[in-house]
């Protein structure tokens, strides 16, 4: 099953070097990773997405968790979220495929932030299943260049995956 | 003026250390300039790699944070072997290595290395300190986390211009670090579970590993032994946690376990794992291993539960807290069935080697234990003599046994044994070393020689990489590939060095040879030449459940 976690790190020099460096020598997979800093601008939120059973998503948790810059994980997919990416597709369009291309952007709610001679650029937003739509409903037009930010998340309602102003963390493995 | 360098040891003054290991170089001129009138005791290695392995020996022997010091570039990279056998073990270890200065960061500058980048893996967390204004609380964290939680070992790298540059010192005030939180009081409602499972089980076996030694839970083990009449298995890392004479006592498990104690966790119907990671050279077949038991698991780090095997109660927190939480609700058992059946297969089952008229490894051990009453801190380097340190010689105090266990690096024993006897000056300290080891790190003879430090090194001199070549005669058809060694005369080697070497090649000589070594006040090499095609028994061949045992 795949797991979107949201990690707060401490954003100090190397803490992307050491997250990412676990899940390779530890042998976990990343499908997705996406990392900006929160409204606290000394702590960055990572949003990994990872594919794994129960057993690999807890020792992921658990060796993130030994990371000194680590605050806190949440896997947001154990409840209500939202979750969105975006993309930026480069597709191939003459003058005359341009309005059939316009089209289909309306439809997915794409807006167009560049137009060339030979070539327009969409950037769409959404999540997973839209995004893939709108890629393959452009793909017989010739895409020139795709460009997706990986995923990120958060929960629904007043439930929350941030750090609060104590800096402490909420949650901790069992 | 006062510089980067000056703050650096006044720091490692005020958190307690005594002594440091290291090796001059040009990024750390700075810091040995400060060193050379310092109230520091500097102990000069001929190697990178034997300071490591020394503020290590130290460490474990004494409980306290082991210290080293190395350069930029080829100093800091000889320091990684070291470090990663300390993070391995989980041993609390400060290392300091010089870097470039600032300016020159980034750039393949001389004898520049990206060691935080290099170390990431094998340290508990590393630091860079690029502004000098961070090196006090650096460094009060560093201890913080070196010491802490499960133990291990943290890295501070310091370029050249902040070690020379002018600083001030400045009270590093209290650790915050909101990212760690070591977790030392067990979960109320596991421990319940665990009185529940301890209670209701018929054969109950207590697992016993390193963290009983890192965390002075001894008595306590001791005492909830005692309660539930439970046979103690210790690994290699936890020898020595748990008295090796007492009648609960089976010894080591896997690889080269007893046959007790193998049969105690295949029979068991309650195994308690405590301070331990179930290593594969301990666990054997991973879904054969403890087949009939419930699993209890007490350790510190969260992340270990369930990372081998699966684990039915965990009890996280510190294994002196978490057994004494245990303990306080448990009542005694005293079913002496359980305790009968284990002590007749310890009867039965003994550690066995057929005597000849050459010398045997293990004889030379036992001896060895004979000569000194026990009364010693055996430190070896890796292979068969390492294994026949652990089964013949009896480990009852914790600290008296400093191996390498989980990397299994050769060359750590003679480093080793000189960092354990810098922390205990009085005590007999001895390297049970092989003669392909011991060439890894023979230059430390010469730091023996030179601080006074009368180590004893045994080498059990087979002419053969022994354990490589026993896998080589068990699994790969005897096709001895480059594992018979020529060697250097080591009596002549250790004279070379200003020690006294001593070699052994009858039977008979064991025992007055040991006896002068102990007498000599200075370092000595014993060369023990033994039988050469001598195999560690018994074994659990890789891949097989620990219940099928070769030998």
């Amino acid at each position: 099953m795949r797991h979107i976690l949201a990690v707060m790190v401490e954003n100090n020099p190397g803490v992307l070097a050491r997250v990412a460096g676990l899940f390779s020598r530890r042998g976990f997979n990343i499908d997705s990773l996406a990392v900006g800093r929160t409204e606290n601008p000394k702590i960055s939120r990572m949003t990994i997405v990872v594919e794994g059973d129960q057993r690999v998503l807890e020792q992921v948790t658990k060796q993130l968790h030994k990371l000194v810059d680590v605050i806190k994980i949440s896997d947001v997919t154990t409840e209500q979220y939202v979750d969105r990416e975006l993309v930026m597709i480069k597709v191939n369009a003459s003058s005359s495929l341009r309005g059939e291309i316009i089209q289909i952007a309306d439809i997915f709610r794409a807006r167009i932030v560049d137009l060339g001679v030979k070539s327009i650029t969409l950037e769409c937003t959404g999540n997973d299943a839209k995004i893939n739509a709108f890629e393959e409903s452009l793909r017989p037009y010739g895409l020139k260049e795709l460009v997706r930010t990986g995923k990120i998340a958060m929960l629904r309602g007043m439930r929350y995956s941030g750090v609060q102003d104590s800096g402490g963390r909420q949650q901790e493995p069992e | 003026m006062k510089t980067g360098a000056h703050v650096l040891i006044d720091c490692l003054k005020a958190e307690g250390v005594d002594t440091i290991f290291g090796y001059p170089g040009g990024a750390v001129l700075p810091i040995y300039d400060v060193l050379y009138d310092a109230d520091l005791r500097h102990i000069l290695t001929r190697h990178e790699q034997g300071a490591a392995h020394a503020a290590d020996g130290y460490a474990r022997a004494s409980g306290r944070p082991g210290v080293c010091l190395a350069t930029s570039g080829p100093g800091a990279t000889n320091l990684v072997t070291g470090i990663a056998n300390a993070y391995m073990d989980s041993v609390p270890m400060i290392a300091i290595t010089g870097q470039v200065a600032t300016p020159l960061l980034g750039r393949d500058s001389f004898q520049e290395a990206d060691i935080t980048g290099i170390t990431m893996p094998i340290t508990k967390h590393n630091y860079i300190v690029k502004d000098v204004s961070e090196l006090s609380r650096t460094i009060h964290e560093a201890f913080y986390i070196a010491t802490t939680g499960r133990p291990g070992p943290v890295l501070i790298d310091m370029p050249k211009d902040v070690s020379a540059g002018p600083a001030e010192c400045v009270d590093p005030g209290v650790v915050t670090l909101p990212g760690y939180h070591p977790r030392l009081e067990p979960d109320a409602a596991q421990v319940a579970r665990a009185v529940k499972a301890i209670e209701e089980a018929e054969r109950p076996v207590l697992y016993a590993g390193g963290g009983v030694v890192s965390g002075s839970a001894h008595a306590e083990l001791l005492a909830l032994a005692e309660l539930l009449l439970a046979p103690v298995s210790t690994t290699l890392m936890g020898l020595g946690g748990f008295p090796g004479e007492h009648p609960l006592a089976v010894g080591m498990l896997g690889m080269h376990g007893s046959k007790a104690a193998n049969y105690a966790i295949c029979d068991c119907d309650l195994l308690i794992g405590v301070g331990v990671r179930f290593d594969d050279r301990v666990i054997g077949k991973m879904d054969e291993f403890a087949p009939r038991a419930t699993i209890i698991h007490i350790d510190i780090d969260p992340a270990e539960i369930g990372k081998n095997v699966g684990v039915d109660i965990p009890v996280v927190g510190d294994v002196k807290t978490s057994l004494g939480r245990i303990l306080a609700q448990l009542k005694p058992r005293l079913d002496e069935r359980w305790r009968d059946t284990i002590a007749a297969w310890k009867k039965e089952y003994p550690f066995t080697f057929e005597p000849n008229d050459r010398i045997k490894p293990q004889e030379v051990i036992r001896e060895i234990y004979a000569v000194t009453g026990g009364n010693a801190r055996i430190t070896t380097e890796v292979g068969q003599h390492q294994m026949w340190a652990a089964q013949y010689f009896t480990y009852s105090r914790p600290r008296t046994f400093i191996t390498s266990g989980g990397l299994g690096t050769m060359g750590f024993g003679l480093p080793a044994a000189i960092g354990v006897q810098v922390a205990c000056p009085e005590e007999t300290v001895i390297d049970i070393a092989g003669d392909g080891s011991i060439q890894m790190n023979i230059q430390e003879m010469q730091t023996a020689v030179n601080y006074n430090l009368p180590v004893k090194v045994a080498i059990m001199n087979n002419g053969y990489l022994g354990m490589v070549r026993q896998w080589q005669e068990l699994f790969h058809n005897q096709r001895y590939s480059y594992t018979e060694l020529q060697n250097p005369d080591f009596v002549k080697l250790a004279e070379a060095y200003g020690a006294t070497g001593l070699r052994i090649t009858k039977k008979s000589e064991i025992r007055p040879a040991l006896e002068e070594a102990l007498r000599i006040q200075g370092p000595v090499m014993m060369d023990f030449q033994i039988e050469r095609k001598e195999n560690v028994l018994p074994m659990v061949p890789p891949g097989e459940p620990i219940s099928k045992m070769l030998g």
